[in-house]
């Protein structure tokens, strides 16, 4: 037996080793640098202990910002996305004939370089002094006012990152929700149809109830993916996305940590718990409306 | 009379079939030209001259003097091979790496019994839902504190592990049925011989999807190499492409 076990932590050990290295030290140590006061990066000093770096942060008017962005960035796309994924998902169900190519085409933004692509929509939405862009040239086609999305107004780069957004999500989401409407036993519905139920109530009765648990999970998933949204910002705003007004948490972490605004571990610690503590309540309310709604 | 008015009926829950049908196609076809838009607009603005691209206060929707050159520029003004260079070598040894640490570690929570085994998988379990964030922060320190910056291993190491693919693997494993090992036992195969000949060739599926996973993780990785690189020799491509986008407006290299 004994020989066994070791035999077995000899297997685990390379894993052990690197979550232990990479995940459980930095968690407590996380913990730790965010209430030490006044760390000095360079000298690996600090003066006492305490809830300063919090204070500091929860005043800073950059990191209230960032909150405001990401929970509009939340708000807005998660239910969209998941509702149009629904909705083409449903399309797609529906149809025979070049269900393959459309499914392939829609899984596209899934395996492309989300910075790549995000370049080409901040080409597209951007207003410089040569050209409109392509998104302004359809609005004066139709008789709207131009305006620059990338430096513009608040309004006009939030629906840009929105819309970027929901673009970059949709695939995962949409061939989670193919597979489970595919795997919804036939027989309902033929019974339905033996009943002569209408569409609206075949839907709401039998496809919506059979698929909740994967709605709910993509919900809570997507909750804890656009709380982390941050590299989608880059790709549309640049790096420096607190003069761009643009930041959210995870970009003030990482602003924090790094570059030119950077050096302060101990605010980005903070920072980096209070995302944390977000993310749990919001995904622990999830749980609960899900349990309470999804029959399994 | 009677027989006409059933005709009409049947011939209007036709059209009104045919209408829908038209409809989703609409609805499908207008969401893929969404998604295909991008793509088409990247290439065609990649083999515009940059005169071209400048003049055209109206942007054209194909161009008549397709040209190579921005390919040229891009790798002799910027070092994008090497930017690929470093991308392959870093998606390669990274996937390859945990996958020698999944495997094993896989193969002892689903067949081999120990001590602990159930607490230590409910750990393991629990460290799912940490947020890379909240670690970024401290592994940035010791990678510094290890003198790793603008290294491969730097890059590579704190990539390496992933619970969720253990916990894949683990599941997929417990799939092949308890008799094959015993009948492995009976015939003296060690376990390390039973995992390498029987257990990943079963499970081979599972391990292609893990290992594509992997790499199109690790292609579109941006923010981690950010942090840790600052030497233009160790960019992977995303910074690369963000590096020459801060420097110089998307097509033109920052010496231009």
């Amino acid at each position: 037996m004994i020989r066994r076990t070791s035999k077995a932590w000899l297997y685990l050990l390379p894993a052990l080793l690197f979550l232990g290295f990479f995940m459980v030290y930095p968690l407590f140590d996380v913990f730790v640098y965010s209430v030490e006061e006044g760390y000095n990066s360079a000298s690996q000093t600090y003066f006492g202990t305490g809830l300063y770096n919090y204070s500091y942060v929860l005043h800073d008017p950059y990191f209230l910002q960032a909150v405001k962005n990401t929970f509009i960035i939340v708000i807005i796309t998660v239910p969209l996305s998941t509702a149009f994924a629904l909705a083409i998902s449903l399309a797609l169900s529906s149809v025979k004939k070049l269900k393959e190519l459309y499914q392939t085409v829609f899984f596209l933004p899934y395996v492309t370089n989300t910075l790549a692509v995000g370049l080409v929509f901040m080409i597209l939405f951007k207003k410089t002094a040569y050209t409109d862009g392509m998104v302004n040239l359809l609005i004066q086609l139709f008789g709207g006012k131009s305006v620059d999305f990338i430096d513009g107004p608040y309004w006009a780069k939030m629906f840009v990152m929105c819309f970027y957004t929901i673009w970059v999500v949709m695939p995962f989401k949409i061939l989670i929700l193919t597979s489970a409407l595919a795997s919804v036993n036939q027989d309902y519905y033929n019974a339905a149809r033996v009943d002569a139920t209408p569409k609206w109530r075949i839907f709401t009765r039998i496809t919506l109830p059979m698929i909740s648990p994967m709605i709910f999970y993509l919900i809570i998933t997507g909750f804890i993916g656009a709380f982390k949204a941050y590299s989608d910002e880059v790709a549309l705003f640049g790096t420096d996305l607190n003069a761009a007004g643009m930041n959210t948490i995870v970009g003030y972490v990482y602003d924090m940590l790094y570059g030119n605004s950077g050096g302060y571990p101990s605010y980005a610690s903070a920072a980096a718990v209070l995302l944390f503590a977000i993310v749990l309540t919001i995904t622990c309310i999830n749980l609960l409306v899900s349990g309470r709604n999804v029959r399994t | 009379m009677n027989n006409t008015d059933y005709q009409k009926i049947a011939l209007g829950a036709a059209r009104r079939e045919r209408a829908g049908k038209i409809g989703l196609y609409v609805f499908l076809t207008l969401w893929a030209l969404m998604v295909l838009f991008p793509f088409y607009w990247m290439l065609l603005t990649s083999v515009k001259s940059y005169s071209a691209y400048n003049s055209e206060y109206v942007p054209k929707f194909f161009t008549l003097a397709p040209t190579l050159q921005n390919y040229v520029d891009a790798f002799t003004l910027v070092p994008l091979a090497r930017y690929f260079t470093n991308t392959i070598i870093f998606t390669l040894a990274t996937t390859a790496m945990m996958m020698l640490v999944i495997v094993p570690a896989a193969f002892a929570f689903a067949r081999l019994e120990f001590r602990g085994k159930n607490l230590l998988f409910t750990l393991f379990l629990s460290l799912m839902m940490i947020p890379s964030e909240l670690v970024v922060i401290t592994n940035f320190q010791t990678i510094t504190n290890w003198g790793m910056r603008n290294t491969f291993w730097g890059l590579i190491l704190p990539s390496v592990t992933s619970v969720f693919y253990i916990y894949l693997l683990k599941e997929n494993f417990e799939q092949i049925p308890d008799e094959l090992y015993k009948a492995a036992k009976v015939d003296g195969t060690s376990d390390l011989k039973y995992l390498l000949r029987v257990m990943i060739p079963i499970c081979r599926p599972t391990l292609i999807t893990i290992t594509i996973l992997k790499i199109i993780e690790c292609w579109n990785s941006y923010v981690w190499p950010r942090l840790i690189t600052d030497n233009e020799n160790y960019f992977l491509v995303s910074n690369g492409i963000q590096a020459i986008r801060e420097n110089g407006f998307g097509w033109s290299s920052p010496s231009r």
